[in-house]
């Protein structure tokens, strides 16, 4: 293993160590560990908190700040945060008007938000939740409630976080984070494992030559395992089964491409540039494109794509001002 | 009638620590397989900070319990963070005026801890996961304890349904957890969470024959 890393027990907690030293004006410590908040959040809003395991990065801490996130609760890697780690994220964040938590569809961060909101009750955080579950490859769209929440999380936080910096209800926000991550359609597809500092070997294994569509953000096997040929046909595998879960045919489109840790910035657009290509052939105007490593899976090779169809009501929530680790616009 | 003392109960949670944390590496292959890989590291570290916060103290099983499920739900978190957690919450509340445990207790705390873990999860036999263990384990404990009150004929009950139990996720199709998205990919290989599931409660009923006997003799 390969790795700038002291115990391998501790890297979550010596991670943490560094976002606080490297900018202080987007993390402050708070009264738990594994909770950051974005020390300028105005108290009279509604908060918005995210939380999730770690490896990911920039997500889920990367999503704080202005016009973003207000508060994040950090879990071990690829593991969900604990809920006294999420109730204390929704205490950090403004709470006098609701805390909207905006997260992703997995088994732990269900039952552990679930358990968070209940202790919030007791202390009169009113708390609603929109659970992300936009990646196709994971369940049919008939099956949407099993689909796992991947990179149209961050169109989420985005859309969630500027409805909340411009002052709007908490249901507001909800409705509106809720239908940003409707709108999105994710999938991934990976080139190499990833590793796990404390289990110091792959998670898993994907031959050499290969690619595994479809595949998890924690290294879950994909849906397809197929030869590794060229980025135009990547493009291709990626794009077939995205446009086909919802319809995009002649409306305006944001494009996120992130990658998965190891893969270059500059495959990554290789990639775009046949996605572009595709996406003009199908009618599809791409409003804006975002190309970056915005919600990795540690050292993995390989790239996610969402497509999020947008509206007027969207549109300007996407493109209001945002200043955090992973997203800063003006 | 065979009893087990409720009031000390440290080295018997001492007894769970070790299993788990001696089985670290194991629990993450098993997971490794279908899963992340990571179940081993978060339970042994659970575990783990448990052992040393009742380290040298004098605790009922109620309290040891007690103790478990609070460190397993403040600091694995995960999906087995709050499983485990109010199972052995449900199991700490079961026993917390009891200062003796007779077969029958003993069921009941195994009963009330899988009614706690049920409320916090919509998981269920055959979903392969740590139910796929619990379950049936409980089970044929109460069918032992219902032909005799023979303590330890029911703790060989509890051990002979978790391995069961156990062995039955081989041939399972994950239904939750991350595994589940693997559909058909899942099956040959055991849950993880049934394999620590299996671990514990066969600790447990190690444990507590071991202090019958000594009781006895």
């Amino acid at each position: 293993m390969q790795r700038i890393i002291n115990d391998p027990d501790n890297v979550v907690d010596d991670a943490i160590k560094g976002y606080l030293r490297a900018s202080p004006s987007l993390f402050a410590a708070t009264d738990h560990p594994r909770v950051l908040k974005y020390p300028g959040s105005p108290s009279d809003k509604v908060g918005i908190v995210t939380g999730g395991g770690s490896g990911h990065e920039p997500a889920f801490l990367g999503y704080i700040g202005e016009g973003m996130c207000d508060a994040v609760a950090i879990g071990e890697i690829f593991s969900s945060p604990t809920a006294d780690a999420f109730l204390e994220a929704f205490r950090s964040a403004p709470h006098g008007q609701g805390v909207a938590c905006l997260y992703g569809n997995y088994a732990g961060d269900n039952m552990n938000v679930k358990m968070a909101k209940q202790m919030a009750e007791m202390e009169d955080i009113e708390v609603k939740t929109v659970i992300a579950r936009d990646d196709v490859a994971s369940a049919p769209a008939a099956e949407r409630d099993k689909r796992r929440g991947v990179a149209g999380e961050v169109m989420m936080w985005k859309i969630g976080g500027a409805a909340a910096a411009r002052g709007d209800s908490l249901d507001e926000v909800i409705r509106l984070a809720q239908k940003a991550v409707d709108a999105c359609s994710s999938i991934g597809v990976g080139l190499s494992s990833c590793t796990i500092p404390a289990n110091g070997k792959p998670n898993f294994s994907i031959e050499p030559g290969h690619m595994e569509l479809g595949i998890g953000h924690h290294g879950e096997p994909g849906i397809e395992v197929a030869p590794l040929t060229s980025a135009e046909a990547i493009a291709t595998a990626m794009c077939d089964p995205v446009l086909a879960d919802q319809d995009f045919a002649g409306s305006e489109v944001a494009v996120l491409i992130s990658g998965l840790g190891a893969t270059p910035v500059m495959e990554l657009n290789i990639l775009y540039a046949h996605i572009a290509e595709r996406l003009e052939a199908a009618d599809i105007r791409v409003h804006r494109t975002d190309i970056g490593n915005y919600f990795t899976s540690l050292e993995m090779m390989g790239a996610t794509l969402t497509l999020m169809k947008l509206d007027d009501e969207l549109k300007p929530l996407l493109d209001a001002p945002a200043r955090s680790l992973a997203i800063t616009q003006c | 009638m065979q009893v087990l003392d409720a009031t000390q109960g440290r080295d018997i949670l001492e007894e769970l620590v070790e299993v788990i944390v001696d089985n670290r590496q194991y629990l993450s292959d098993v997971d490794g397989a279908i899963g992340d890989g990571d179940h081993g590291i978060n339970m042994a570290k659970g575990f783990r900070l448990c052992g040393e916060s009742i380290a040298g103290q004098s605790l009922s099983l109620s309290k040891a319990l007690g103790t478990l499920a609070t460190t397993l739900m403040g600091s694995i978190g995960g999906s087995m963070g709050p499983l485990y957690g109010s199972l052995f919450m449900g199991m700490a509340k079961s026993v917390k005026d009891k200062n003796v445990l007779d077969a029958k207790d003993f069921g009941e705390m195994l009963a009330d801890g899988q009614q706690s873990l049920e409320q916090i999860s919509d998981a269920k036999v055959g979903d392969k996961c740590l139910l796929d263990t619990l379950v049936p384990a409980i089970e044929s404990y109460r069918q032992a304890i219902e032909v005799s009150d023979d303590f330890p004929n029911a703790l060989q009950a509890l051990r002979n349904g978790a391995q069961q139990g156990r062995d039955s996720t081989l041939d399972l199709e994950a239904k939750i957890g991350r595994a589940a998205r693997l559909g058909e990919r899942s099956r040959g290989h055991l849950d993880a969470g049934a394999v620590s599931c299996c671990l514990l409660l066969t600790r447990l009923a190690d444990s507590t024959e071991r202090r019958l006997e000594k009781a006895a003799a």
